[in-house]
């Protein structure tokens, strides 16, 4: 009995503690889980209506609604999934949005097999190093070579967030085991016009 | 005369018209896109647009006038630009119209990039929001 008592008030304070850090890092939303097409749409439409109160700028909040869609669906499609105990056809990750005076931040992280890191490293450092107008022309090239992956999409997500928030892409690969490892990834959306 | 398709916008799916009635065609799309499963979306515009190609009215004003779009509906969009400039290139009458809100930058960017790839009449088409 007493242990339960114990263990139920280190939970329950483990709550606090996360909303303290939550504050601290000006995080207004948070979730971890399946990253279904109901999830992208909930979350979308909150955030546009706390954007819309904030009175944000429209072109800000058009940029950090697509940036949003583009993240969900990266995790719902390309989270490697059968690392889950359910499986499900959508993939699962965390999911973060955070703001402060002169940015938004939109954060991701999900599992991903080791095997697949190199060739995602590739891609966003590529895209990183890449000015606006070859993003540009590399967008374009993208949709002209055409068909979807059977996933539908991929890529082109990435080149399409860097090129509409004009900033680097901010990533890191965490090392979980020997099969696999936690990707997280960082765009930020300026509040300024 | 070919059946018209006319499909209600929702908050994830654009407003679809194709209406040969050549007392008042009307052939466009408008909203947002960024449907579930953008190929069984679109699947069947293109489809119509393939059986229409055969047959197309004398002139063909095909209107986009979408809100937002995410990427994986951006190579559909492209899909249907193409068969525009199918049947441009098969001596038809066709002009495509991108409209953009005013202060909508990527938007208006986007309709360029369509225009810079697809060889068919395209008309950018600034509007003010209400």
């Amino acid at each position: 009995m007493g242990n339960i008592v114990k263990d139920s008030k280190k939970s329950l304070e483990f709550v606090y503690d996360f909303y303290v850090k939550m504050k601290r890092n000006n995080i207004n939303l948070a979730y971890e889980g399946e990253i279904t097409h109901q999830i992208t749409k909930a979350f979308t439409s909150l955030t546009e209506n706390n954007m819309m109160r904030d009175e944000d700028y429209s072109s800000v909040q058009k940029k950090v609604f697509h940036v949003m869609v583009e993240c969900l669906q990266n995790i719902s499609k390309h989270a490697d999934n059968q690392f889950n105990f359910i499986s499900s056809k959508d993939g699962r990750g965390i999911f973060l949005v955070s703001k402060d005076e002169t940015e938004y931040n939109v954060t991701t992280g999900n599992v991903v097999k080791n095997e697949k890191i190199e060739e995602l490293k590739q891609m966003l450092e590529h895209i990183n190093r890449l000015s606006r107008e070859e993003l540009n022309k590399l967008y374009k090239q993208k949709i002209r070579e055409g068909r979807l992956s059977e996933k539908g999409g991929a890529g082109l997500g990435f080149i399409d967030i860097a090129r509409k928030t004009g900033q680097k892409l901010i990533y890191s690969f965490i090392k979980i085991d020997d099969e696999k490892s936690f990707f997280v990834l960082t765009s930020s959306i300026s509040r300024v016009k | 005369m070919m059946q018209a398709i006319k499909i209600q916008g929702t908050d994830d799916t654009p407003k679809v018209i194709l209406d040969p009635n050549p007392e008042n065609p009307v052939f466009e799309i408008s909203g947002r896109s960024l449907p579930e499963d953008v190929v069984a979306f679109y699947e069947p515009i293109l489809e119509w647009l393939d059986e229409y190609a055969q047959d197309p009215l004398e002139k063909t004003i095909f209107n986009f006038k979408l809100e937002y779009f995410n990427t994986a509906s951006s190579k559909l969009l492209l899909d249907i630009l193409l068969k525009l400039e199918d049947m441009y290139d098969d001596q038809k009458d066709v002009l495509v119209r991108w409209h953009f809100p005013e202060d909508d930058e990527d938007m208006e960017e986007a309709g360029e990039e369509y225009a810079d790839i697809v060889e068919v009449p395209f008309e950018q088409v600034r509007y003010t929001l209400d």
